[in-house]
């Protein structure tokens, strides 16, 4: 009988069962950055430990980083301390860190696999959720806490239970005007913001298979918004040529050797799964989150449901959601108003996201009284983006253009919401208070749906500015 | 690990905290991780749900509470550990919800604080229970998986994994993982990339 992609990569890095029937799991890359990592080298010190494997980790700075000003020191006193103390801990321990200056530096879900650090069939661990990002090379990858990553950085392992797999097939084809957010969020509404806990979550289907790497790593980015903290693409030839000639990635023969090792980490074709999920690209349209969760969204074109047709246990959920953003059954998301848009984040922040929203801004004006907002996922981004021209593209049409880093999906640099203001975000969570203003509301989409609602100074279908696709049409997932 | 660290019971007062998919942005607000440490987290638990008046956590009746009680999808969301430990330096040390968040467990077990699920029913009965006498103690049984309260008993589960190793003292697993490191490096041999396919 076949093995999923998950049950191989389990078994290639058992280092033992442990008394308590978990497995102690080595871990093959571990990514680091200035928020969830001080702790942990503290703890090190404390207990008089060394980071086993410091060229199996890497560290950057994306989180409190300001996207306009980066002179030293940091406006903000904390925000400055948090990064001389990342730096003088990757001194101390002799681990690599991409700063603020250092061309490599962006957010960390990003630079990974632009960088060729993030491969098939390995593990791969960071103390932020999205590290689930990683899974669309074939990886199993997953968010730790601090405690957790003081011990991948003493042993490159961690104590884990195995997950069940879920398989997620979606077949056909994409509508013109939909994008690979529309498919997670669909996924996420129809399966629950916890319908993942205990699955790893694989993506497979025709419209996966057709889907560039950059679009995929904004599916597997959110499948911690479905509680699944893993989701994976089997990797392919799309997964082996974006990885080619990466600086992390080998050349020549060894090339050869691992796309061999890579393509033998796939499911097989008679694996079993401990459940299926069988969906239409066909029937999902442009999506737009209307609530407090990143399952409460709808078609652009479709009604927020009454209150009676969510499960029970949701249900005084959905009512604080309503009250708090302000939206009543059978309303519909287009023609509301928002203030600020943001493009950007570890979801939607590549080149080629930068791209789709630039197609819908050329030529169109940012409507008065919206605060918009580009921000490149890393320098690398930025750089091509700029190489392209686009930073001229959005300045003209009034968006600012920005430093890399996670700015306003979070919040913890000074881009933030204030008050009650209502942003057409591409980022992944829509949760009371994310962007920085504890009543400051988001809505989730696409950054071709936030470039148009900049535009329109509302919610619109992007549909209705973009026209569709012509045939042979190069697709943009440049390095 | 001591025998120290074992933990197979847990008494204290209880405080209800109701509402699906509480989120660790709401636990802590992404402000206060501009930090260092974890120290202070304690006084900025639910800070911005606390700003609107009336949250558990300020409630007189729920003060010097220890068992924190949930409905589903407890602690979705960021993986920041700042957010158990917040509420474990507010004062809580264990929690009872119909579910948990998958990452915000691991943190929980990492730092001894064990999690426990129970059904629906048998949440919200103990919600009111604890409701109708908030000064009540209540008593976790881990090997037993239950939570006694006046008037009943809650039937939980925790994983088999987590349970031993809170029973077992090893919840902090770094002492178990740091013993094998000849394994460690004998799995890390075995990987073909750690050699970059050489």
């Amino acid at each position: 009988m076949g093995k999923t992609l998950l049950e191989k990569v389990w078994e290639n890095h058992a280092v033992r069962e442990l008394p308590s029937g978990q497995t102690q799991l080595f871990i093959g890359l571990h990514l680091v950055h200035e928020v969830t990592s001080p702790q942990a080298f503290e703890m090190l010190r404390e207990r008089n430990l060394k980071v086993k494997f410091p060229e199996r980790t890497f560290a950057t700075v994306d989180h409190i980083v300001p996207t306009d000003l980066v002179k030293r020191p940091f406006v903000d006193d904390l925000a400055e301390e948090m990064t001389v103390a990342i730096e003088a801990n990757t001194k101390e321990f002799q681990v690599p860190l991409f700063d603020i200056n250092h061309e490599n530096q962006g957010i960390v879900h990003v630079i990974g696999p632009e960088l060729g650090l993030t491969q098939p069939g390995m593990t791969i661990a960071c103390g932020d959720s999205h590290t689930s990002t990683h899974g669309a090379f074939g990886a199993i990858a997953f968010g730790i806490g601090t405690s957790q990553v003081r011990d991948v950085l003493a042993t490159q392992c961690l104590a884990m239970s195995r997950l069940k797999v879920r398989r997620i097939k979606v077949t056909g084809a994409l509508r013109h005007g939909v994008y690979a957010k529309d498919v997670i969020l669909k996924i996420i509404r129809q399966l629950g913001v916890n319908g993942g806990v205990g699955y790893a979550y694989e993506y497979a289907g025709e419209v996966i298979e057709h889907m560039t790497m950059e679009e995929r790593m904004s599916i597997c980015n959110m499948s911690i918004e479905g509680g699944a903290r893993v989701g994976y693409v089997n990797p392919d030839q799309t997964t082996f040529d974006y990885l080619q000639g990466r600086n992390h990635v080998p050349g020549g023969d060894a090339f050869e050797r691992a796309v061999d090792w890579w393509r033998h980490q796939a499911s097989d074709h008679d694996a079993t799964y401990d459940d299926k999920l069988d969906l239409v690209g066909e029937d999902i349209a442009p999506t737009v989150t209307w609530g407090i969760t990143p399952g409460q969204s709808v078609p652009i074109d479709g009604e927020i449901p009454d209150v009676s047709e969510f499960a029970e246990a949701e249900r005084s959920n959905v009512e604080e959601a309503m009250r708090f953003m302000e939206f009543s059954t059978g309303q519909k998301m287009a023609g509301t108003s928002i203030n600020v848009a943001f493009i950007g984040s570890c979801t939607n922040g590549r080149l080629s996201d930068l791209y789709e929203a630039a197609r819908v801004a050329k030529g169109r004006k940012v409507a008065p009284g919206v605060k918009a907002l580009v921000v490149p996922g890393s320098k690398r981004v930025r750089d091509a983006a700029e190489a392209e021209g686009l930073h001229e593209l959005f300045q003209e049409a009034g968006f600012e253009w920005r430093g890399a880093g996670c700015s306003m999906c979070l919040a913890m640099n000074p881009d933030k919401l204030q008050g009650r203001e209502l942003c057409a975000s591409s980022s992944n969570r829509n949760f009371k208070g994310r962007q920085g203003s504890p009543s400051g509301r988001t809505l989730l989409m696409s950054p071709a749906m936030v470039a148009a609602a900049a535009v329109s100074g509302e919610v619109v279908d992007v549909r209705d500015l973009i026209e569709p696709p012509v045939e042979n049409e190069q697709r943009n997932d440049d390095r | 690990m001591t025998a120290d660290n074992k933990i197979s019971e847990i008494r204290g007062k209880g405080v209800v905290v109701r509402g699906a998919d509480i989120d660790t942005d709401r636990i802590i607000p992404a402000r206060f991780l501009r930090t260092v440490t974890f120290e202070g987290l304690g006084d900025h638990a639910f800070e911005d749900e606390r700003a609107q008046g009336d949250h558990a956590f300020d409630q007189e009746r729920f003060q010097g509470a220890s068992i924190l009680v949930a409905n589903q999808n407890f602690g979705c969301g960021s993986s920041r550990e700042h957010a158990p430990q917040s509420l474990m330096r507010w004062g809580i040390k264990a929690f009872v919800a119909e579910s948990f968040a998958e990452i915000f467990f691991g943190n929980c077990l990492a730092l001894g604080l064990p999690c426990l699920t129970g059904s629906s029913v048998k949440v919200t009965a103990l919600m009111n229970a604890i409701e109708s006498d908030p000064q009540q103690q209540l008593v976790i049984n881990l090997a037993e998986q239950t939570v006694v309260h006046k008037g009943g008993q809650l039937q939980g589960t925790i994983p088999d994994g987590p349970r031993e190793q809170f029973l077992n003292g090893t919840w902090d697993a770094l002492g178990q993982l740091l013993e094998a490191d000849n394994a460690i490096n004998d799995t890390a041999a075995q990987l073909p990339y750690v050699s970059a396919f050489k």
